[in-house]
């Protein structure tokens, strides 16, 4: 009975484990590095985005001033509109089939407005 | 004077900073430790007056208790020698004979008179596997 | 079933070796399908340990004496919720534990971000998987949780009677959730390094797993605390002892990480900072675990020697001599991209809250390590106690959280005199007000210290306040909702800021709960016959009655006690010492029943005033004589019943003799009372230590909490709309 358990257990840490393994194109994935920029810069465009509202936040409970506001407000919106240029030139490069694994909603964004 | 020298200046200014105050931390807690002493060494080089910390463990059947006072001897862990510490003050819970234990005292004669509040037990070793008791006989089964 | 528990886990660590192996070579050479098989492993190893657990588990449910480990720790008298969770009270059992938590947590953490970190997540994986495997080569080979007994005995040994209490049990798996949480971070940092992503997305995904990973820590901290202070009859609750400093130490190193990744994370600083900080942690979580089974410093914890010391130094080497060797081999990678602003800033605030984070960190490290260095460097190991680490952890503890009040005031990038105004004028004003009205409290400034610290602890609670109020006013003027529903909205948008402003706010009361319960207590120790009384800081207690129960686990002497403030009734307190049996045969048949471990039920009267404490301390000596006596006689009548075939009704019939007798002599407490020692002590505001815990860790989940998927995207659709605009309007 013990012996049974075991042997079972071990036949479905196998199998489980193995399943990619079987069938699946093996090598090292020649966009990688690629794909792994562009999520890099994703990810920093959202904590832009997330400075930019925190930066909105602290304005309006008083801790910038309008002026201040307006001045850092200015200078993130230049650092994350570098930031889509960026993302723009890395799915270029990884060409039409990154843009359509890259799951951010950017549905807003025309894409012919880039340069 | 340049923004980068300026930085390099205040970082090892903060590293300098840094180092002597963990100094001074190192100094004073050599000068504040307690040194801890076994039974041996206490009845060996112990003057009367001066607090010492005596570690080692409770020896079977000399515990005592009358009032708010616990008498109790320590053994050495390297000699077959034992100190009388009178004690009186919190006793932890875990105070038990062969236990170990580390408490602040004075001397007085052969005496040794334990600081109030000031014992220590270890706890019992829970990741010491103790061999429980296996039925051998059966008047140790039923007892 | 045991022969199963063993074989699973002997499975479970090919299948580590295995996830480590093809994680790595996914990463390097074979490509996406081993890294996915790879992360599969971890899976599987979460699956195979929880069977392990489970079949360990069961076997403590019906107290199976065959498996060594429930013998020792375990009897059929111990509650069945102790059964349970006595599994993690042996050495075997806790490893067993670890392990588990550590592929939960792992799975989890791969399953997350399987999308993402696709560089670094392989690397990761073959850390979490190294660990896994270290922990599972101690458990197969030197501590097996599986190890059976030729011989089971009847009766277990018990669950040592201080350890049965609620918080004691779910304590360590709160701090080994901690500390296989803290793992992660690592494991990704390691990751990182390797393969030179330590940018944004590697700070996303680590940050969450350090902010889970300081909640359950601190969660099993405190959970440690409120044991010692409502089960160990000292009545304190921290006692800088070396394994209450062991789970603090990455706990502080922790809290300084996830304020300083957010410098990095705005403005890519403290790059080289922010990856030691992480290795630092992982490595402390690491050597906390092994503090606690080694042995090797002194302390009421020091579970004895064991022979896992080495194996663990080894890897806590290996740990420490990577990282730094890592972090120096990529710290061209780790250049800082901009440079402070200046000294008037959050950035500033945070740097400063960091450094001292990391003196608490090293001064806590050295008081705790001191006996050992002391050793090495003079020959004789000296230890230093509470006074020295007060000294200087009193000073730095007023200053975080000072800083703490500080830094939410304080904008981004630079201070001006505007903003100073505007944020610093209530709460100055609340510390004020504070420390005059203290002036009217008789006695309040004898102790300038607690006093002074309130003053900062108003200074905290208003600048939450405030920044609560103008938050909830912000989200009124364009929301238009009642005062409660925009609170609980512009908390519920911004989580990771106001999660940090209840956090500190829970804190600071935390902390002034620990200042002014210590700093204003008073403590008597009084020796009481029933109808006795004795006063206590103004209040009259007054020993009404002894008490005495008897079972089959343990015997109980205590005692009610009245407690009065001019003349009127305040509370009824009880408080009982418990006796449990012990195995040893040589303190005689009924004496045994006196002559094991005893721990306190203590009396407690918790009020958002001030607590009120006591135990009781009943001394046994008066009972000698007639233990010894009871001893002598069921010896002799033990020796007739095995001399005359020792026949199954004659030994039961001798037992309940001896209950019966065992409870008279234990009623003699109640009918012939002697004087019991008994300690008072009458904390103020000490329950304010526990609800400011919870507040902090409240606070900690709101922070925790991720936003709903579809409101971060609706959130980034329209800032990505409006940056395109302008990008839309340059480029014209």
């Amino acid at each position: 009975m013990d012996l049974l358990i075991v042997f079972a257990v071990v036949l479905a840490v196998v199998a489980f484990v193995g399943a990619p393994l079987r069938g699946r194109a093996r090598g090292l994935d020649p966009d990688a590095a690629a794909r792994a920029e562009l999520a890099d810069l994703e990810a920093a465009k959202d904590a832009k985005y997330r400075e930019i509202r925190d930066a909105e936040l602290d304005q309006r409970t008083g801790k910038l001033s309008e002026e201040d506001h307006r001045a850092l407000d200015a200078e993130l919106r230049v650092e994350a509109i570098a930031l889509l240029k960026r993302i723009d030139v890395a799915r270029a490069r990884l060409g039409a089939a990154a843009a359509d694994a890259s799951d951010a909603p950017e549905a807003a964004t025309p894409p012919s407005s880039v340069g | 004077m340049n923004p980068s020298r300026k930085r390099r200046i205040r970082l090892v200014a903060a590293l300098t900073a840094a180092l002597l105050a963990a100094s001074a931390l190192v100094y004073t807690s050599f000068s504040a430790g307690s040194d801890e002493q076994t039974a041996s060494q206490l009845l060996d080089g112990a003057v009367a007056g001066r607090t010492y910390t005596l570690a080692g463990t409770v020896k079977d059947h000399s515990v005592t208790r009358s009032g708010g006072v616990v008498w109790f001897s320590v053994l050495d862990p390297h000699k077959p020698v034992a100190v009388r510490v009178r004690y009186t003050g919190i006793v932890p819970d875990p105070f038990r004979e062969g236990r170990g234990v580390m408490v602040q005292v004075r001397r007085q004669g052969d005496l040794f008179v334990g600081e109030k509040d000031s014992m220590v037990t270890k706890c019992p070793s829970k990741f010491q596997v103790a061999p429980p008791r296996s039925s051998s006989s059966p008047a140790a089964s039923i007892t | 079933m045991a022969t199963v528990g063993r074989a699973l886990l002997i499975i479970a660590f090919a299948v580590a070796l295995y996830g480590l192996g093809a994680s790595l070579y996914g990463a390097f050479a074979g490509g996406r399908a081993w890294v996915d098989s790879g992360r599969r492993a971890v899976y599987a190893l979460a699956g195979v340990l929880t069977l392990a657990f489970a079949v360990m588990e069961a076997a403590f449910l019906r107290s199976d004496f065959s498996f060594s480990v429930v013998a020792s720790h375990s009897s059929t008298t111990t509650p069945t919720f102790y059964k349970a969770t006595a599994a993690w009270s042996s050495q075997e059992g806790s490893l067993l534990l670890w392990v588990w938590l550590l592929s939960i947590w792992s799975s989890l953490a791969l399953a997350l971000t399987r999308r993402r970190v696709r560089e670094v997540a392989p690397v990761a994986t073959a850390v979490l998987m190294t660990f896994g495997a270290f922990f599972l080569m101690l458990t197969v080979f030197w501590a097996n949780p599986f190890q059976t007994l030729a011989q089971p005995p009847s009766e277990g040994t018990g669950l040592n009677p201080l350890l049965r209490h609620p918080a004691m049990m779910f304590h360590p798996p709160m701090l080994y959730s901690g500390y296989t949480l803290f793992s992660i971070p690592f494991a990704f940092a390691i990751g990182a390094l390797v393969t030179r992503r330590l940018n944004a997305e590697w700070i996303v995904s680590t940050r969450r797993f350090a902010l889970a990973a300081w909640l359950c820590l601190g969660i099993g901290i405190v959970l440690g605390a409120r044991w010692s202070y409502t089960e160990l009859g000292w009545g304190g609750y921290w006692a800088w002892d070396p394994v209450e400093n062991a789970s603090l130490l990455p706990w502080l190193t922790g809290t300084a990480f996830i304020h300083s990744i957010m410098i990095q994370e705005r403005r890519g600083m403290l790059k080289v900072w922010n990856a030691s900080l992480v290795l630092a942690t992982g490595t402390l979580a690491i050597l906390g675990t092994f503090l606690v089974r080694s042995g090797i410093l002194d302390s009421i914890h020091a579970f004895g020697a064991s022979t896992l010391g080495v194996p663990f130094l080894i890897l806590i080497g290996a740990m420490v001599l990577g990282s730094v060797a890592l972090v120096v081999w990529r710290r061209a990678d780790l250049r800082s991209e901009h440079q402070l602003d200046s000294l008037l800033s959050r950035e500033a605030v945070f740097l400063l809250q960091n450094v001292v984070l990391v003196a608490l960190a090293f001064i806590v490290w050295w008081g705790t390590f001191f006996p050992l260095i002391s050793e090495i460097f003079t020959g004789t190991k000296a230890s230093v106690g509470p006074p020295w680490f007060d000294k200087y952890i009193v000073p730095l503890a007023f200053v975080i959280v000072a800083l703490s009040g500080i830094g939410p005031l304080v904008p981004w990038r630079r201070l001006t005199l505007a903003s100073v105004r505007r944020g610093f004028v209530i709460p100055l004003a609340a510390a004020l007000v504070t420390w005059g009205a203290l002036l009217l409290v008789p006695g309040a400034w004898a102790q300038p210290k607690p006093a002074a610290f309130a003053g900062v602890v108003a200074f905290v609670l208003a600048s939450v306040v405030q920044e609560l109020w103008r938050g909830m006013r912000a989200r009124q003027a364009s929301a238009r909702e009642s005062a409660p529903v925009a609170l609980a909205g512009v908390m519920r948008r911004n989580r990771r800021r106001y999660g940090g402003y209840v956090i500190h706010a829970g804190f600071a009361v935390l902390l002034l709960g620990v200042a002014i319960s210590s700093s204003f207590q008073h403590a008597k120790d009084v020796s009481l016959t029933p109808g006795q009384s004795t006063r206590v800081d103004g209040f009259d207690i007054k020993y009404v009655r002894a008490t005495a129960s008897a079972t089959a686990e343990k015997i109980s002497l205590g005692a009610v006690l009245d407690v009065s403030k001019g003349g009127k009734q305040v509370a009824t307190l009880r408080t009982t010492r418990g006796f449990y049996p012990s195995q040893d045969v040589t303190q005689g048949i009924v004496g045994r029943f006196f002559g094991g471990e005893s721990e306190s039920q203590v009396g407690l009267r918790a009020g958002f005033g001030r607590d009120i404490w006591t135990v009781i301390n009943p001394n046994l000596t008066p009972l000698a004589g007639i233990i010894d006596q009871g001893n002598r006689t069921f010896a002799r009548a033990m020796t007739g019943i095995v001399r005359g075939g020792a026949s199954q009704q004659a030994l039961t019939e001798l037992y309940a003799l001896r209950d019966q007798a065992i409870a008279a002599v234990a009623h003699r407490f109640v009918s012939n009372p002697w004087p019991a020692d008994f300690r008072f002590i009458v904390s103020p505001l000490a329950t304010w230590i526990w609800i400011g815990a919870i507040i902090t860790f409240l606070g900690g989940l709101l922070a925790l909490w991720p936003a709903p998927a579809a409101a971060r995207r609706r959130v980034t659709a329209g800032y990505a709309a409006r940056v395109a605009r302008e990008l839309a309007r340059t480029t014209q």
